[in-house]
């Protein structure tokens, strides 16, 4: 066995859960997020394009709107898939419990959680950037960019939850994880609006969280202005991010699960 | 003690499992050998299931010395389990899949291929007579059944040693027998078999030695008959008074017996004769509501040794 084997075997598991379970998550994780482009770009989009804002950068709303978009929906869809499902693979299904009684290390499960959001977040961004080829926000070069873009984004918010979740005993803590974390965010962290809009004193928070990173590298692709110190920046917040969160997860689900 | 040259499966020395200030398991030592089927007797929280779980290398032992199948569990981790079959004491079967599904991706994690797992369930599920159900969900099964696939699935790899923590706890005399008899299957095949139980019937039908766990030591270890020997007497005499009565019998009952237990709602006499003790109490002038006269069971042995009952 290689040592990445015993992680792909946990993401076989998440393959073959999603296999009966796929349907069930359809409208949320695909029609839902295409339905709000087509509102905010097309509908809220014609009012703003009427006062041809210049902080938008000369372009139509929907085209800045939509690599936001993407961004904060990778961030909503692996923040729910290391809430809920990994409490229950360790409190209630106790899926990671049976896990550890095999050759399947803690450490495994991390990784195999980690490539299982790879593997989703990938789905949900490929049908989101093809709804923005089909509304015309983008071309299928620079769509296909913003893939990895939204990938990274999303494992940024996972793996640091992923570690929080496995301390956890109850599901108290994942209401204000949205209410409080995941909500502000995406509304705040220049998906909807450029953050210079913010009030000065607040704007350097959005630079401390990952989503913010992950919508300006998005929105650079699809416009086509990459500044690459800028870029660079971005990546690195991100992929630090999952690296400390991987790290952390690393701790927590050990000391949770081999005890 | 394991006789022939064969190494033990189990070797125990000083075993000791703290959490915190708390000591679950408190320097036990045993030995299991290869075939042998041998189990943990004890109440709850006496630390067998800590006990099972350094045993399963998911649980690093505090102090003291234990291998498994010969090899160290702090180092050999990944390669131990990989030849242990383990029941737990709670289920953790898939719900979101179905009963076929649960065991060929548990196969997978022992890097099983998909067919070989696959053929591997369905012999299995035939086994714990589970076939009909194959392609059904897990969640409607009943507690008896989800027993059934946990043991399945617990034997996807074949293992050389299975660990059962408490196999049949909360199923019904039907199930339990069911799964006896499975259980005796396997030990007639040859399969190593480390169980834990608070019944006593459990331990007597399954266990060819065992220990008595009480308070995160060892208090007691043999066969099921050399315990049985040893710590009571051949037949127990059960009376039982009408509520109050009992304890206004002080002394009448002296000499009746090799030993008396007074439990809170009847009192259990200790002999070799339970039929002639009855008859000696009769004619002592005493009328209990209730007159029993039965074989010495684990029971005995555990109030013997520790003054409570088992099962309370």
């Amino acid at each position: 066995m290689s040592q990445l084997t015993p992680a792909i075997r946990v993401l076989e598991h998440s393959l073959m859960v999603y296999r009966r379970t796929w349907r069930g998550s359809l409208f949320t994780t695909f029609l839902a997020p295409v339905l709000f482009l087509a509102a905010m770009g097309f509908g809220l989009g014609t009012f703003v394009d009427k006062g041809n804002p210049a902080s938008l950068g000369g372009v139509a709303y929907l085209v800045f709107l939509a690599p936001g978009m993407l961004a904060s929906q990778a961030m909503q869809t692996a923040s729910g898939e290391s809430m809920y499902p990994v409490l229950s693979a360790i409190v209630w299904m106790k899926t990671y419990t049976a896990m550890v009684a095999t050759p399947i290390s803690t450490r495994a499960i991390v990784i195999g959680h980690v490539l299982w959001l790879t593997v989703r977040l990938t789905l949900v961004a490929a049908v989101f950037v093809l709804a923005m080829v089909v509304f015309g926000a983008t071309d299928v070069l620079h769509g296909l960019l913003m893939i990895p873009v939204g990938v990274l984004t999303g494992l940024a918010f996972a793996t640091p939850i992923t570690a929080f979740t496995a301390t956890q005993r109850t599901d108290n803590a994942f209401p204000a994880i949205t209410r409080f974390i995941v909500t502000p965010l995406f509304i705040f962290s220049g998906t909807f609006f450029p953050i210079s809009q913010l009030p000065a004193l607040v704007q350097p928070l959005a630079y401390l969280t990952p989503l913010w990173h992950g919508v300006s590298l998005a929105r650079a692709i699809a416009l086509g202005n990459v500044d690459l110190g800028l870029a660079a920046v971005n990546l690195a917040v991100l992929v630090g991010f999952i690296a400390s969160g991987i790290g952390l997860a690393f701790v927590t689900f050990s000391r949770r699960l081999v005890q | 003690m394991p006789n022939g040259e064969a190494p033990p499966l189990i070797h125990a020395r000083q075993l000791t499992k703290r959490f915190g200030e708390f000591v679950a398991v408190d320097g036990i030592e045993f030995d299991v050998a290869s075939g042998e089927s041998f189990g943990f007797l004890g109440p709850n929280g006496a630390g067998k299931t800590s006990t099972m779980r350094m045993i399963g290398c998911v649980s690093p032992l505090t102090s003291g010395t234990l291998t498994v199948l010969g090899k160290d569990p702090a180092t050999e981790g990944a390669a131990i389990r990989a030849r242990l079959g383990v029941v737990p004491q709670e289920d953790s079967l898939d719900m979101e899949l179905t009963v076929e599904e649960n065991l060929i991706i548990y196969g997978r994690y022992f890097d099983l291929s998909y067919s070989e797992a696959r053929s591997r369930a369905k012999e299995l599920l035939d086994f714990v007579q589970l076939s009909e159900r194959a392609k059904d969900e897990v969640e409607p099964l009943s507690g008896g059944m989800k027993r059934r696939l946990t043991i399945a699935r617990g034997l996807i790899n074949e293992p050389d040693l299975m660990l059962l923590d408490e196999p049949t706890t909360g199923l019904d005399p039907q199930a339990r027998h069911l799964l006896w008899d499975r259980l005796y299957r396997l030990k007639q095949q040859g399969v190593t078999l480390v169980l834990t139980t608070h019944y006593m019937d459990e331990a007597e039908q399954l266990c060819d030695r065992l220990v008595v766990m009480d308070k995160a030591k060892i208090v007691a270890q043999g066969s099921p008959r050399q315990l049985i020997d040893e710590y009571a007497t051949k037949e127990v005499l059960e009376l039982r008074f009408p509520p109050g009565a009992q304890a206004s019998l002080d002394g009448r009952l002296d000499g009746l017996a090799e030993r008396i237990e007074k439990l809170p709602d009847r009192l259990l006499l200790y002999t070799s004769d339970g039929d002639a003790a009855a008859v000696a109490v009769h004619e002592r002038g005493l009328r209990p509501e209730q007159v029993l006269v039965r074989r010495s069971t684990l029971e005995d042995v555990f109030l013997r040794l520790t003054g409570r009952a088992l099962v309370e």
